[in-house]
């Protein structure tokens, strides 16, 4: 090959920046998946290592299944997905507006970057009392804890997708009589679209990592509730299914998220 | 369709007390109906800011600008302008990029059946015009640099513009590229009657482009020195050797490092090198 060759024979797979054989990547992307799964599994087998301690890949499998069959595995799943999707949903719903006119107008910028900014610095976590206090312990408040843990972040990256719509392609519209509203609507919209589905993807993944915190209060069913009650059971098999499955469920959601986006913005795909 | 431009003492300042950049000072400049004029200059001298504010994409701090006698408020369908990139709607593609302009209000008050057939016809014409006709359903990213900007030309062109402001257009394009959009932008100019204000920083193609050269210069950027390009309308990639256009090159290169300091610079240079020799020997 002509990378191997300008090295002088050394291995490309070294090589700053280079393109490797699409083998070697797949190859390689299997090994840091299964070496840690293998490392995993010598480990929890080795003498004088408690279950307790370190359960076993296959030990984390067989709690699932009896998870699945008897303790009701697919409403934990049910219950954690709506209500990570309804936060999510809801800080959105109101994030993409509002980052739509900071980023476009610096009149509201100065009116609410700041205070977003200051807000986003506080533990959402921290807030669990006062959600518990204003709006209760029903169903409202997990998705409180969600929203509150993603909609201050979501607005400044909403806000920072929409500035970064180029110039050039506001002013080509200023240029053929756009009004201020067929800019918004024509321009500025669909050229951050691309970029504001990728920020719901990473918001998405965000939102998940806060389902054990919201799922602190006074809940009784979730994978969060789930990870909680067995950590007080000290069932730590329990715990291994329950943090791997809001992994391979966020994974799941990031992976449909990136198809969606392959399929809705064809035209990225460029010159080959 | 075309229209005259006059701008009279326009001065342009960036910025508040000390900290203030005096980026025009008092430029004043008429442009004929269907003239074709080119500004060059280093840079700072402020020929981007003069061409935008024509746009009305930046205000004047004093001083007036008019088309046709109408003073300008903010840009408007009657200043189409093209940018060096970026500019172009990448989730479009070529033809509705060129078609953008029939979505807005601006361009379809009173439309009747008959206006919107011509419109249609108008955008075929300008991609067969620029050379798009294979790539019309293609998206902007899967063009070369210099098929967008083709693209974004024809764009501009769509609503028969009388005034056609480009803003160094052509100045990420390779050079034989270049060459090529040069023929097709006279020609342009010369089928559409626009006039047309354009900016570089090239001499070369200032002077094959223009009728009529600006040379501007910095600190503070200033109208310098107009010249008439001694060249026939009709022009060929040939008479870049001629010696009536080797000669304005001459004179507009010397000015440019004249009055942007280059020449002092160059004369530095020259007395280093000239102790370095010494010192060796």
């Amino acid at each position: 090959m002509s990378a191997s060759k300008r090295s002088g024979g050394a291995s490309p797979l070294w090589q700053i920046r280079t393109a490797i054989d699409p083998r070697h990547y797949w190859v390689l992307a299997l090994c840091g998946l299964v070496a840690p799964l293998l490392g995993w599994s010598i480990a929890s087998s080795l003498d004088g290592v408690d279950k307790v301690f370190l359960p076993g890949p296959a030990d984390v499998l067989a709690r699932m299944w009896t998870w699945a069959s008897e303790d009701g595995l697919p409403a934990d799943v049910a219950i954690s997905t709506w209500r990570v999707v309804a936060g999510w949903a809801l800080s959105a719903a109101i994030a993409l507006p509002l980052g739509l006119f900071i980023g476009s107008y610096r009149s509201v910028q100065a009116l609410l970057e700041p205070l977003t900014d200051f807000i986003r610095y506080m533990p959402a976590v921290a807030f669990i009392p006062l959600v518990m206090l204003w709006v209760g312990i029903e169903e409202g408040s997990k998705i409180a804890i969600i929203f509150i843990g993603t909609f201050f972040q979501m607005v400044l990256m909403v806000a920072e997708d929409v500035r970064r719509v180029p110039l050039a392609q506001i002013e080509a519209a200023q240029t053929m009589g756009a009004s201020r509203g067929e800019i918004l609507e024509k321009v500025i919209v669909p050229s951050a679209k691309p970029a504001l589905l990728d920020t719901l993807r990473v918001t998405m993944g965000w939102a998940w990592t806060y389902l054990v915190v919201a799922e602190l209060v006074a809940a009784n069913s979730g994978l969060g509730y789930a990870v909680l009650k067995a950590q007080r059971f000290l069932q730590t098999d329990k715990i291994f299914a329950g943090i791997l499955l809001i992994g391979l469920i966020g994974l799941v959601i990031d992976q449909g998220f990136r198809l969606a986006h392959r399929k809705a913005f064809p035209y990225l795909a460029g010159r080959h | 369709m075309t229209a005259s431009i006059e701008i009279r003492d326009a001065f342009k300042t960036f910025g508040h007390g000390p900290r203030a950049i005096q980026a025009l000072e008092k430029a004043s400049l008429d442009i004929r109906p269907n003239e074709f004029v080119t500004f060059v200059g280093a840079s700072g001298c402020g020929k981007s800011t003069l061409l935008r504010m024509i746009g009305g994409l930046e205000s004047l701090t004093s001083g007036s600008i008019t088309v046709n006698g109408q003073p300008i408020a903010g840009p408007g369908v009657d200043r189409a302008m093209v940018f060096q990139h970026y500019s172009l709607y990448p989730w479009l593609t070529v033809a509705d990029n060129i078609r953008f302009c029939r979505q807005l209000k601006a361009h379809t008050r009173d439309r009747t059946s008959a206006d919107v057939e011509k419109a249609s016809g108008r955008a075929d014409a300008l991609i067969r015009l620029m050379g798009l006709s294979h790539v019309a359903h293609a998206y902007p990213n899967q063009l070369s640099g210099g098929m967008q900007q083709r693209v974004a030309i024809a764009r501009a062109l769509m609503s028969r513009p009388p005034i056609l402001l480009m803003d160094e257009p052509f100045g990420a394009l390779d050079a034989q590229t270049r060459e090529v959009m040069h023929d097709l932008i006279r020609h342009v100019h010369r089928i559409e009657g626009s006039t047309i204000v354009f900016v570089t920083h090239d001499v070369e193609e200032a002077i094959y482009l223009g009728q009529r050269i600006v040379l501007m210069a910095p600190r503070p950027g200033r109208i310098d020195t107009l010249y008439d390009v001694p060249l026939p309308a009709e022009r060929h990639q040939d008479m870049k050797l001629a010696p009536e256009f080797l000669g304005l090159k001459r004179e507009i290169l010397d000015r440019i490092r004249e009055t942007s300091g280059m020449k002092t610079d160059l004369e530095q240079l020259a007395r280093l090198s000239a102790e370095a020799a010494e010192l060796e020997a």
